[in-house]
């Protein structure tokens, strides 16, 4: 029992981690029909700008707030600078991005080194929490309860705002949106820039417990791929949906079958899109 | 109101508009009419900036906006009714408005009056865009441009699809407009439609315009409607 439940959450935690990345690049995709292969790589910038933060100030919330920060703003300069060139192409978009995955990894390579590394936890979520026979570190609860949070607010801004509704109009028929005067090319920098706030907190959320290295860039951007995948491009609930889901099997697949690995997650995956080639959530 | 000049409009590869040439006057309802594939859809993309010309001038109020952004030239005063109405599928019919809504010329067109205007509409407020039916379609899709206050409005093949009876509540709604003082140039193959509510139409063949006159003189025209409209 307490084995179950104890992977159960820790497979929750994963999977809202998960959430965090696929939802930007589920809506990045949605809107601008582009699968931005660097979306791993503001996950470990987000971890690295933040962990250099908290080696000067000390505190968990500047460093959050610097790495989304810096962090945004590379999305942003990505975005209107070098994406913007190419609309629909998606070999040259493809190619764009994977170029900036392998600056980005090196780059954080040079400044920070090649030694795994974990964030340090906020001070108030150091303890574990008791309940009858299962303990539980309160910081996986905090960061199930972050993505949450973030979810409900994803949801309220695309369903009950006029942003929202802009959004969902340019996902739909982007050349009519633009007709009926929407701003299609500032809301795909909007929401590009929010994919990268997301992916930094992720990297900073993530950072106690996935920790960054060499490499994570990767191994994230391919987990927030299959969730996405699963769960149907451009669907916010497919990516919480997918995210769960994939959390829940990765934790699993290890703790009972770790000789197997990523095949509990790639297995499943090949089985949903062959019932549903959309994915769960996913129109197209 | 709106000045199109000479314009020359490639579509992918294909050489369509070729130095075509109209103007809509306030408070005019224009139509241009021809056969399929003449070019009619080309203009009213050229016109709202899909597929700018790559020669020529368009001019709303004697500027040019020829070259602008399509959202910088609905909200400068272009209302658009496209073909297939393209009603976004996910937004409800109440986000339809609420997008489309801006102060625009002024003649205060809001939310509320729109939905005066269409009371099936109000009905269906919180119905998502793909579970209405043609008719219902055509009237967002009215709405939907007629909420921004334009100065102008565009529509393509208004007509097309719908039952007669809803083509006739079509032609009233637009009478009404129309008395509201609104400009509108509509493009359409349905001939007995556009007679009925235009003040003034071309006709359009191979991508330039070939005959125009006052409805009235088109029907008495034989010739003319024989070469171009195939009746």
């Amino acid at each position: 029992m307490t084995f179950w439940v104890t992977q159960a959450l820790n497979g929750i935690s994963f999977g809202m981690l998960l959430f965090l990345l696929a939802a930007g690049l589920s809506l990045i995709y949605g809107l601008m029909r582009m699968l931005n292969l660097a979306h791993g790589s503001y996950y470990i910038l987000g971890g690295y700008v933040g962990l250099a933060t908290i080696k000067v100030t000390g505190s968990f919330v500047l460093a959050a707030l610097a790495a989304t920060a810096v962090v945004t703003l590379i999305g942003v300069v990505m975005e209107r600078f070098f994406l913007r060139r190419f609309p629909e192409q998606e070999l040259p978009q493809a190619l764009l991005t994977f170029g900036f995955l392998l600056i980005f990894a090196d780059l954080s390579l040079w400044l920070w080194g090649g030694t795994p590394q974990t964030l340090p936890k906020p001070e108030i979520f150091e303890r574990s929490i008791r309940m009858g026979t299962i303990v539980f570190p309160s910081y996986r609860l905090f960061v199930i309860g972050v993505g949450l949070v973030i979810g409900l607010g994803l949801w309220w801004l695309q369903e009950g705002t006029r942003l929202g509704a802009m959004i969902r109009a340019g996902v739909d028929d982007a050349e009519m949106a633009r007709g009926t005067g929407v701003n299609v090319g500032l809301l795909s920098t909007a929401v590009f820039a929010l994919g990268a706030f997301l992916a930094a907190l992720g990297g900073i959320i993530g950072g106690p417990f996935v920790g960054v290295y060499p490499g994570a860039d990767f191994e994230i951007l391919e987990m927030a791929l299959v969730v996405v995948i699963i769960g149907g491009l451009g669907s916010l609930k497919g990516a919480f949906v997918g995210g769960l889901l994939v959390g829940l099997l990765d934790n699993f697949g290890k703790a009972l079958f770790p000789e197997l690995a990523l095949f509990t997650v790639f297995a499943p995956m090949a089985i949903i899109l062959a019932i549903r080639p959309t994915g769960l959530f996913g129109v197209r | 109101m709106l000045e199109v000049q000479d314009i020359h409009t490639n579509y992918g590869e294909s050489y369509i508009l070729q130095g075509l040439s109209l103007r809509l006057g306030q408070g005019q309802v224009v139509a241009v009419l021809g056969r399929n594939g003449v070019g009619k859809t080309t203009l009213i993309r050229s016109i709202i900036g899909f597929t700018p010309p790559r020669r020529g001038r368009i001019l709303l109020r004697g500027e040019d906006i020829t070259h602008l952004a399509p959202h910088e030239i609905a909200r400068r005063g272009v209302g658009l009714v496209p073909q297939g109405r393209r009603i976004f599928a996910s937004l409800g019919v109440g986000e339809h408005l609420e997008i489309g809504q801006r102060a625009g010329n002024g003649a205060g067109w809001s939310f509320d009056r729109v939905l005066e205007l269409f009371p099936r509409l109000r009905e269906r407020l919180r119905n998502r865009g793909n579970k209405l039916s043609g008719g219902e379609q055509q009237m967002l899709a009215c709405g939907r441009a007629l909420v921004g206050n334009p100065d102008i409005l565009l529509m393509d093949e208004p007509s097309e699809g719908l039952a007669p009876l809803l083509v006739r509540e079509l032609g009233r709604i637009l009478g009404r407009l129309k008395a509201g003082g609104a400009s509108i140039l509509i493009v359409e193959q349905n001939l007995a439609f556009a007679l009925r509510v235009a003040d003034h139409v071309y006709l359009m063949s191979k991508g330039k315009i070939v005959h125009e006159s006052r409805p009235d003189e088109l029907l008495r025209n034989h010739e003319v409607k024989a070469r171009y409209l195939g009746v």
